[in-house]
Order: C-alpha cells, then structure tokens, then sequence
C-alpha cells in the first residue's frame, strides 16, 4: 500500500497545531500509508477508507439527481401546452414514476447518508466509521440498486404505476410483466443498503467519538444523524415487508393484496406510508443538521437553544411515526381516525417551529458573514417555511379532500423537499466543499447558482399551488386546453428550465474550482467543530493526532487538558472506542483493511436480487455466491491473526 | 494511578497534557464493544420486521369474515417440537457465549459444535413444520401472511446457523483472536433473539387461527 | 386529434368556485387557513429579513461570540417560548377549524336523496341510479345529471383499481378502492355543468377519465331521467335500422349494452343514450359524427391501452352504425 509523496507531503505541511504538536514525520508518513486505498483497478475496487467510499456515494447521488432532473424536464416539456405530443402516456407514466422513484430512493435519502459517512468521523474525532467494509459495501449495493432500475427504464420496461406503486395497479393483474419488478426490487436494494448505513452511523456516532465529547457536546448536525439512523431502523422494515409481499404476489401468487381472496388494497397504503412519512423526514433532518453548522458558522455564534434543538430533533423524529394516514385521507377509514392524523400532522410544526426561532435567534444576535452557504440555507425561511404552511392545510382531512393528488400536493411536496432538504443540501456542498476538495467553490458563479436557482424554483412551484385549487389532478400526461390551466403550466416549465441552467452553473463552478479554485486552508470559514481542525482534503487518517474535546466548539473555546491522545499505532488501523455518553476511553480496535470482497459481495447480491425478478429460485442458488463472498469477505489471514494476536491486551 | 485505572481510563501524561491509551485493551465485550451496537441496531430492524408482519396477520384477519379462510388451522405437533428445540438450544447457546467470554478456547469449540448440532434439528423439523401448515402461500390471504411469517424467520434460522457454523469452523483453525471471542459472544446474542422472537410468531401461526 | 370541447362553454373545474354546499363547507375553511397561514409566513420572514438586517457584518476571521457558552439567553429563550406558544395556539385553531368543518360535511341533510352507484372502472365512469322501485332504476356512463338543491349520495366501488371521484365545484374527493365502498354526499347549489376528472393515478389514461356532472332544475332533471329510464327507441328508417344490424353483428355486443336489444354486455359504457351524452371516450372529446367516427375505427390510436379495440368497418356500415347511434337519444 503506498500512498502518493505529494499527499503525504501536504498532510505533513497543512496539519495546524490545534491539538498538539504533531507526528514525526516518519511516524506520520507511516500512519498515511495504513489508512490509504490500496493503489490500481483493483484497489479502486477494495477501497474502504469511509472518505473515498463517501466522496463516490456524493457524486453516484448527484449523478442520479442530475437524471430524475432531466425527467422532470421531460415531464415540464410535455405539460408546457396542452394536448402535449413529446411524451405518450406509457413513456409518461415511466418518466414520472422514475422521476419520483429516483428523487426519493436514489437521492434524496442516500445522499444525506452519504455526506454524513463523510462528515462525521471526522466531526466526532475518530479515524474511520465503525464498520469500514459494510459501509463500502451499502455503497456498491445502492449503487447497482440504481444501475439496475435504469437499465430496465432505458429497454423501455421501466416501472410505470407511480413512485409508491399503489396496489392493485401495480398488482400481477394490471401490471404483467417486469416493470413493477424492477421498481420493487429497487426498494429492495435501497432500502438494504440505508440500513447498513444507519448501523454504520449509529455505532461511530455512539462509539467512537472522540474522548471528552460527551452526548451534550456532540455537534447538532451529528445529533441529526444520529436520530435520523435511528428512524432508519424502524421505517425502513416497513417498505421492506410491504414491497416483499408485492414481489410475492407478482412472482408466486400471493394474496397479500388481493381482495378477491381475502388481501386488501389498503395495507399496501398503510405499510409503505408507515415508512413513507417517516422517510420524509429521513430526508428533511440531517439538513436540519446542515442548517445548524452553517448558521453557527456564518454568525460567528453558537447556535441558541442547544437542547431545545436536540430535543425539537427528537420529538420530531417520534412523531413521524404518527403521521401516515394523512396520506391514506381520501380513502373510506373511519372519520374520527382521520382527525387522530390531522392532531399529530399539526403538532409536528411545533418542534420545527422551535427550530426555526431558534436560528433566526442565532443570526439576530450573531455576525453574519454573508457567503454562498448562508445565502443556500436562508433560503430554507422562505421555501421550506411555505412547504410546511401548505403541509399545514393538507394535514386537514376537509381541506385535503380537495387538495388531495392535486397540483396543490405536487406543489407542497417540492417546496418542502428543495426548501427542507435541497438548498440546505447545496449549503452544505459550498461549506464543505473545500474540505473535501481542498478549493473554495467560487463564489462569484455561487450566487448565480444560487439565485437562479431560486428564483427558477418559486417560478416553476408556486403556480403549481394555483393549479391544483384550480382543478388539475396529479400524474396526468396532459390536459385539455379550455381547462384554463395552460398559461401557469407555461410559466413552470419557465421555471423549471431557469433551475436546469442554475444546475449546470453548478457543475461548471465543481468542474473548474476542482482545478482552479482558491486553495483552502484547514479553516476557510472559521468555524468551530472538529472536521475544521485537520487540513483541507483531510489526512487519509483523519487525525494525526486525535484530540481530547472539552467544548461544543472545540475549535472556538480554549482548550483543556488533557489535550489530546497518544497511544494509537501508526502500523494498523487502529481507532480509540470511547463510552456512548461521557465518552470516557474505554479500548482500541484494530479495524479491517482494505477488500475486494465488499464490492464481489455486492455483485452477488446483485445477482440474486436480479435474478429473483425472473425466477424464485433465484433466491436459494443466489444465496450460494452470497454466502461464500460474505464468509471470505469475513476470513481473516493467518499474518494478520498472529500480528493482532501479539499485540493483543486483554479486558 | 494503579494498572487497574491504566487499563479503564489510561494514562496521564506531560504534566496532564497527553492522555496516552496504550494500555488499554484491543478488545472489550457486551455493550462496550461496537459490534454488540450493530448486533442490536439488527435486532431492531429484524424486531420490527416482524412486528410489522403480524400486524399485518391481524389487519387481515380484522377484515375477514372467517380465519383461517376455508382451512384448518396448522398442526402442532411440529411447531411444539420445534419451539421446544429451540428454546433448548439457548442452553448450549448460553455456554458458548459464556465460553467465548472467558477466552476459554476448548470450551468454545465444544459449545459451539453443541450448537450446530441442534441447529441440524431445528432446521429439519422447520421442514416438516412447513409440511404441516394446511395452507399454501397461494390460496390466500391468511395462507400468504402465514407463510411469510414463517419464511421469514426460516431466513434467520439458516443465516443464523450459516454464521455459527463460520464462527465454529474458525475456532478449529487457529484463527482465533480476542475479536472473535468478541465475534462469537454478539452471535450468542444474535441466536437468543432468533430463538425469542421466534416465540411470538409461534404464538399467532399456530394460535392465532385458534381463537 | 386533440381532446377537450373547444366546442363547448368552458367546463368547470375548480375548487375555488363552489357551487355546491360541501364545497362551500371546505371553502371556509380554505380561506380561514389560507389567512392565518399567510400571516404566518410574512412574520416568520419578516422576523428573518430583520434579523439580516440589524446583525452586523463579520468575516471569516471575525472573533466569534462565545458568550452564550458561559451565560444563559433568558430573554432570548422567552421570545421563542412565548413565539412556541403562539404557534401552537394557531395550530390548535386549524385543528378546531378542520373539526367543525368536518361536522359540518357530515351534517348535509339527506332527505329526498338521489342515490346513484359508481362504479369505477380504467378508464371510464358506470353510474347506476338507484330507487326503491327496481323499475325505475337505470344504468348510464360518464356524464351524471343531477337535480340542483337536492342531495345526492354516490356510493363508490371499483371494477379494478384504486380510482378517485373529484368534482371540485360540489365536494372534495373519495376514492374508489377495489373490495371497499365508499360514499360521498354532496350537493348541486346552482344549476351547471361541473367537470370532475378520476384524481388517482389509475394507469395510462389515468388523465383521460373525465366526467360531467349536469346539474339541472327539477323539472329538467326528471324529464332526463324518464328518458334515461326508457329501453332504446325503435330506429325510424332503413339506414338507422340497418345500423343496428351491424351494432348487433359486430364485436360492439362483446362488451356494450343497448336496453331493449339482445346487447347487454357489461365490460364497456351503456350505450342506450349514447346520443344524449356531451362527451365521448369518458369527456375526452364533444359527442360528434366525427368523433365517433375515429372513435369506432380506432381508439387505440386516440386513447393508446383503453380496452376497446379498433373496428375497420366497410363505409356503408359505418354510416348506418352511426346514424343508429344517433337515434340513442
């Protein structure tokens, strides 16, 4: 395993002393080299170091963003006009269905997941996540989930019935065929690799933060990390039994959701949206997360009200799982039921609003130095804030019987997830941009981006609120013209271009500032948590010299004794656990190097999924290659037995 | 500060600036160590998993003028067998962890054969469990969430015997380190959930249809 | 081809117009909340823009503030509780808003109602207008006529899918769910013609199940309805004769009924007034010779996956099919 001299050099030549004085530089250079990829096409393959590992799950994201946007081009250009002719009704039905699919599984979701395994080691103190090869592997299996859909939507048998696939359309009956199979199959995929992830997050969150970061200093966005993989646990279960028992009804004559023998068309509604609403909100906090840093950061202030944040946090993590059935209101479930929804889809603007004070708090009474980020992250006050007033007058079961599958819910859905999740998303890539790159984005091409951006958004959303309310139902592939609704579905369209173009001014300002923008120091912004600390790409071990924490803000307080650790070696990867509150030291692990057997064993998984869409059987001789590139992934080497052996200490 | 302290808090250093964790332990069991964490985040997922599925069992069933739907209910003489296996292989289990927790490597081996043996059993009366459920997964809806809760803790019957049966090859072949003492006692932990949650499924496959 | 009727007023589609009590009901409602929200929104950004504007400017390298690490913010923490609290007061009126409107919806008296029966289907509309006397009742598709100032109860099932009723001038939506019925009562304030369209995607003409609701004064109402009620009068001439020869020689019997002829399959529309209806193809285009006409021949190519396949009929017989299809009034 070598490492490039130049990467070494930097590490050595960039570390500030914030913490002590650094490694020998031969101690140093050793310490780069355990902690590397291994080199070549098959070291590109075996690599687990959780920053490569997240850099490639940041852009396999915005990959499939960039493609759910050009499908949401193609839906704007056939409802510009009416009597639409650029897509028919099945490649409508596809494009929409991938459209939604893409956004909510391939995106939105892991992307979050994605930033986190990047950022949060390096914000809690630790050299690695808890569990460096499933953490590769969640990866290569999200990301062959996601190959695979698209392979079948560019044959033309992509799924077709929507993004949450209602039954019994999306049943064996009206949809023959694969298409259903694949998206179902997708969930599959997805959903498998977030649960690694919240397992990997969780344990690093709970374990391995650095000594003296307790509970109560543990940086917000990494509380919403914490709670959001925490949701993860127990909504995903839900999308995985529902789309397992509509893969059985497709594939093998189940009757789960069968009302001719005794299924019903409705537990399909109540076990996706159980997971349903709870993954909105797996969408919408870490981005709470993002919103703290960066108004922290950008108010030269702590952010006010650090408990009440962390408790709003959880409360809204709790009463996610209470909201599902305003999905479910225009359908015949009892009256006084409804209105349980309606009390809880109303009481969970409570915590949110407590957020929101609090950071209008933060900015009032702070510094506010004016940069991209900022500007992403305000914009959250104006768009989310409208998505969840709107969110507000659907949580009404006599409101949302009109508004209900109408323009009005397209609308509100896109204000709460770009203004929740989106822009904070694009604030968090121009804060931390430079840490992962080592450039500043630029600036200049920020603000178009931005502004573009927003504009292009209200430009494109908010007739939508108008069309809805105005009688134009979702999913339809056009639409008569003396319905009036022509001139507004214009007017989005407008929008929706100005937001392409606002994207494209974002890769260009990526693609040129990978080159040629400002080199970053460790700190550009003079913020205060711990992932500012170390130089800007961080080392590949993260810490040379693992601090001890004594503040929220490690980086703006005085430091205390003692001020960091020693002890850890520099031949293996080896990582300090530490108490889940108090964070006392408590051993050292030594954790697994770099495999091939992460990625083969996601191919054979891959196999088994896919080939369990043609043929039960699958399942039993795919379980074959599984098990066998599971067990050798697991098989340790004799060398490397003896070695831990002998430096074994025994509890 | 005494070997004991070095070993829990490690050492102080450079008049108080330098915490050194050179004496600490590689390892550690139960709750301080992070594969006891992504053991239970497992439990959580796969406790849920099943939670959901009986549920659903029971929202069929709320809706169903007759249950189970034009069969019998299934036999029980395999799944009291069965639960009886199971339940008793949390013996075995039991000493294998405690085994593994002592470092005790012979004691390991033995326990961990112990095991794999009344996994063969359990595995084998599941199949004739499976004979005797007078339903198919095809005639419907009470027949399809039956046979879902069963092939679903069938998985974890198998991938639980497929990982003990890794975990006992390795403690023949020399490849065994503190970490996977660690290794066997989370999937001592791992086994009591399977055998547990085991439970509440028997009770509502072969009871739920008998009330 | 394009779909709509150009021809026709414009139909209305819009929930922002009520012209039935439910919609009224929910209407209240939407303006009461679309207030109290819009209040929200300008003081939340108002309290943003301020706060922009009073803080002072910093850098990177500006010292940050550290004073709340060590003192705590009472005052700050007051405002948000007392602003915490006002929110909630706010929520606590929506929730009581919703409450009564919901009371309200499910108080519409339902004295004297028309009971009509729907039955979803992809992708078109089967309405079955009940009565106590089972001679009196009568099947027809598509376009609904109902007697303003009376209440009507539509009860809601589906052949197939989960469908969804929307006609938002008279009443929010219900769905139409496979092995469940629903109902959804409502009522026509002011005689017009209000367009609903199918609001749950259903397929590939999911957007092309439209229907029309005609709300007519009493008199017109009964009148539609005893003619609704009669079988399909005998064809006057030769030609419209000879059209119900080939309507009954043909694949249409595979799946239409005509009342009072030997077709009374149940897979597609009734057809016995065809004549009386505004809409073909479930509101997609004015019921006109040459409309039908495309109709007949091929309406894959109009509404590519519906289940009516094309028929090449030689001219003569189109022309006589057509003209009996006219006397279908």
């Amino acid at each position: 395993m070598t490492v490039s001299g130049d990467t070494a050099q930097r590490a050595l030549a960039t570390w500030p002393d914030r913490s002590g004085p650094g490694l020998a530089p031969g101690d140093a250079y050793t310490l780069e080299q355990t902690w590397s990829d291994p080199p070549g096409i098959i070291g590109w393959f075996a690599a687990i170091n959780h920053k490569t590992i997240a850099k490639r799950f940041m852009v396999t994201t915005f990959i499939f963003f960039l493609l759910g946007g050009l499908l949401a081009l193609a839906i704007r250009l056939q409802l510009a006009l009416p009597n639409g002719k650029v897509l028919g009704p099945d490649k409508y039905s596809q494009v929409f269905t991938m459209h939604g699919s893409t956004m909510m599984f391939l995106f939105a979701v892991p992307v979050m997941q994605a930033v986190a395994t990047y950022l949060v080691p390096l914000m809690i103190g630790a050299r690695s996540v808890a569990f460096p090869r499933m953490n590769a592997f969640a990866y290569w299996i999200f990301t062959m989930g996601g190959i695979m859909l698209y392979v079948a939507f560019f044959l033309d048998i992509g799924p077709d019935a929507g993004w949450f696939a209602y039954v019994p359309l999306s049943g064996p009956q009206y949809s023959p065929g694969k298409r259903v199979d694949f998206w179902a199959q997708m969930i599959t995929y997805t959903e498998l690799s977030a649960l690694m992830e919240a397992i990997v997050l969780i344990t690093t969150i709970l374990k391995m933060r650095a000594p003296g970061m307790t509970l109560n200093r543990m940086p917000l966005f990494v509380w919403t990390i914490l709670v959001t993989n925490f949701m993860v646990l127990f909504a995903m279960p839900a999308v995985m039994l529902a789309s397992t028992a509509l893969i059985t009804d497709r594939l093998v004559g189940t009757h789960f959701y069968n009302p001719a023998e005794g299924g019903d068309a409705l537990l399909w509604q109540h076990l996706f949206w159980f997971f349903g609403h709870p993954e909105v909100y797996l969408i919408f906090i870490p981005p709470l997360g993002f919103m703290s840093s960066i108004i922290a950061t950008f108010s030269r202030r702590p952010v006010v009200g650090y408990p009440a944040m962390v408790l709003s946090v959880i409360a809204t993590a709790f009463l996610a799982f209470g909201l599902w059935v305003h999905h479910m209101f225009a359908t015949n479930l009892p009256e006084l039921g409804k209105t349980f929804f309606t009390a809880a889809s109303l009481m969970i603007a409570i915590p949110t609003s407590v957020q929101i004070f609090c950071w209008i708090a933060t900015l009032w009474t702070g510094r506010i130095n004016f940069k991209t980020p900022l500007l992403f992250v305000l914009a959250f006050f104006v768009i989310l804030l409208l998505g969840g007033l709107t969110g507000l007058m659907l949580a009404s079961v006599s409101l949302d019987y009109q508004l209900h599958d109408s323009y009005f819910v397209v609308a509100h859905l896109h204000y709460v997830l770009l203004g929740g999740a989106v822009f904070p998303l694009f604030g968090a890539f121009y804060y931390w941009f430079p840490k992962f790159t080592g450039r500043m984005l630029s600036e200049r091409l920020g603000r178009w981006n931005f502004w573009l951006f927003f504009i292009g958004f209200n430009v494109a959303f908010f007739p939508m609120h108008v069309l809805g309310l105005q009688g134009m139902p979702r999913r339809v592939y056009t639409y008569p013209s003396e319905m009036g609704w022509d001139k507004l579905n214009l007017v989005a369209t407008i929008g929706a271009l100005t937001i392409a173009l606002s994207m494209l001014l974002f890769i260009v300002n990526v693609l040129h500032s990978r080159r040629r923008g400002e080199i970053a120091s460790s700190d550009p912004w003079g913020a205060g948590t711990l992932e500012w600390g170390v130089s800007s790409p961080p080392p590949m071990a993260n810490f040379h010299v693992v601090p001890v924490v004594h503040g929220r803000y490690p980086l703006w307080q005085e430091a205390g004794t003692p001020r960091y650790v020693t002890g850890l070696a520099n031949e293996w990867r080896e990582v300090l656990i530490t108490s889940v509150a108090d964070a006392k030291v408590d051993h050292r692990l030594w954790l697994p190097s770099s495999t091939i057997w992460a990625f083969l064993s996601a191919v054979a998984t891959t196999i088994l999924f896919v080939g369990s869409i043609f043929t039960p059987w699958a399942v039993v001789w795919g379980a074959v290659p599984v098990a066998i590139a599971a067990t050798l992934w697991f098989w340790p080497k004799h060398d490397i037995i003896e070695r831990r052996v002998e430096s074994e200490l025994r509890p | 500060m005494s070997a004991r302290d070095e070993k829990r808090d490690g050492r102080l250093l450079d008049d108080g600036r330098v915490l050194d964790i050179s004496t600490l332990p590689t390892f550690a069991f139960g709750n301080r160590s992070p594969m006891w964490w992504g053991t239970m985040g497992l439990m959580a997922i796969e406790g849920t998993v099943f939670a959901l599925t009986i549920m659903a069992y029971f929202y069929l069933r709320s809706h169903a003028t007759k249950w189970p739907m034009s069969q019998f209910p299934p036999e029980l003489i395999w799944g009291n067998l069965n639960t009886a296996i199971m339940l008793g292989s949390m013996i075995p289990n039991h000493y294998a962890k405690q085994a593994a927790e002592r470092l005790d490597l012979k004691k390991t081996q033995f326990w961990m054969v112990v095991c794999m043996l009344v996994s063969i059993a359990f595995l084998g009366v599941r199949v004739l469990e499976f004979g005797a459920l007078n339903t198919r997964w095809d005639s419907n809806a009470y027949g399809s969430v039956v046979w879902m809760l069963m092939a679903l803790h069938t998985t974890h019957l198998i991938t639980d015997a497929f990982d003990s049966g890794v975990l006992t090859v390795m403690t023949f072949t020399g490849l065994m380190e503190g970490k996977r003492y660690v290794d066997v006692s989370e999937n001592a932990a791992y086994w009591y959930f399977v055998v547990l949650s085991w439970l509440p499924i028997y009770a509502v496959v072969y009871w739920g249809a008998r009330f | 081809m394009n779909i709509g009727m150009t021809s026709l007023a414009r139909p209305l589609q819009d929930a922002l117009r009520p012209a039935g009590i439910q919609a009224e009901h929910i209407g209240g409602l939407w303006n009461l909340t679309l207030g109290l929200c819009a209040l929200v929104f300008l003081l939340i950004v108002a309290a943003c823009v301020a706060a922009l504007w009073i803080a002072p400017r910093a850098d990177a390298g500006t010292a940050p503030n550290l004073d709340s690490l060590a003192r705590p913010e009472r005052r700050i923490w007051r405002v948000i509780g007392w602003s915490t609290g006002l929110a909630t007061v706010g929520l606590l009126v929506l929730l009581a808003a919703d409450v009564f409107t919901s009371r309200a919806l499910a108080r519409m008296p339902l004295q004297d109602a028309v009971n009509i029966e729907l039955v979803g289907h992809m992708w078109w509309w089967e309405a079955r207008y009940r009565d106590a006397d089972p001679s009196r009742e009568f099947t027809t598709a598509n376009e609904l006529h109902i007697p303003a100032g009376r209440p009507v109860v539509v009860t809601l099932r589906s052949n197939d899918v989960i469908h969804s009723l929307w006609i938002p001038n008279l009443h929010g939506k219900k769905d139409l769910i496979p092995g469940r019925t629903a109902t959804l009562r409502l009522r026509a304030d002011r005689p017009g013609t209000y367009r609903g369209q199918c609001a749950e995607f259903c397929g590939i003409e999911h957007a092309m199940m439209a229907l029309l609701v005609e709300a007519e004064p009493a008199a017109a109402y009964e009148a539609w309805a005893a003619r609704q009620r009669r079988p399909a009068a005998e064809p006057a001439d030769a030609l419209a004769r000879r059209g119900r020869e080939v309507f009954l020689s043909r694949s249409c019997v595979m799946c239409h009924t005509v009342s009072g002829t030997s077709a009374n399959a149940k897979l597609g529309p009734d057809l016995t007034h065809l004549a009386s209806r505004r809409t073909i193809a479930s509101g997609m285009f004015p019921n006109n010779r040459g409309h039908l006409v495309g109709w007949i021949a091929d309406p894959q190519s109009l509404k590519p996956g519906v289940n009516m396949p094309p028929n090449a009929l030689p001219p003569d017989d189109l022309q006589a099919l057509l003209a009996y299809l006219e006397t279908l009034k």
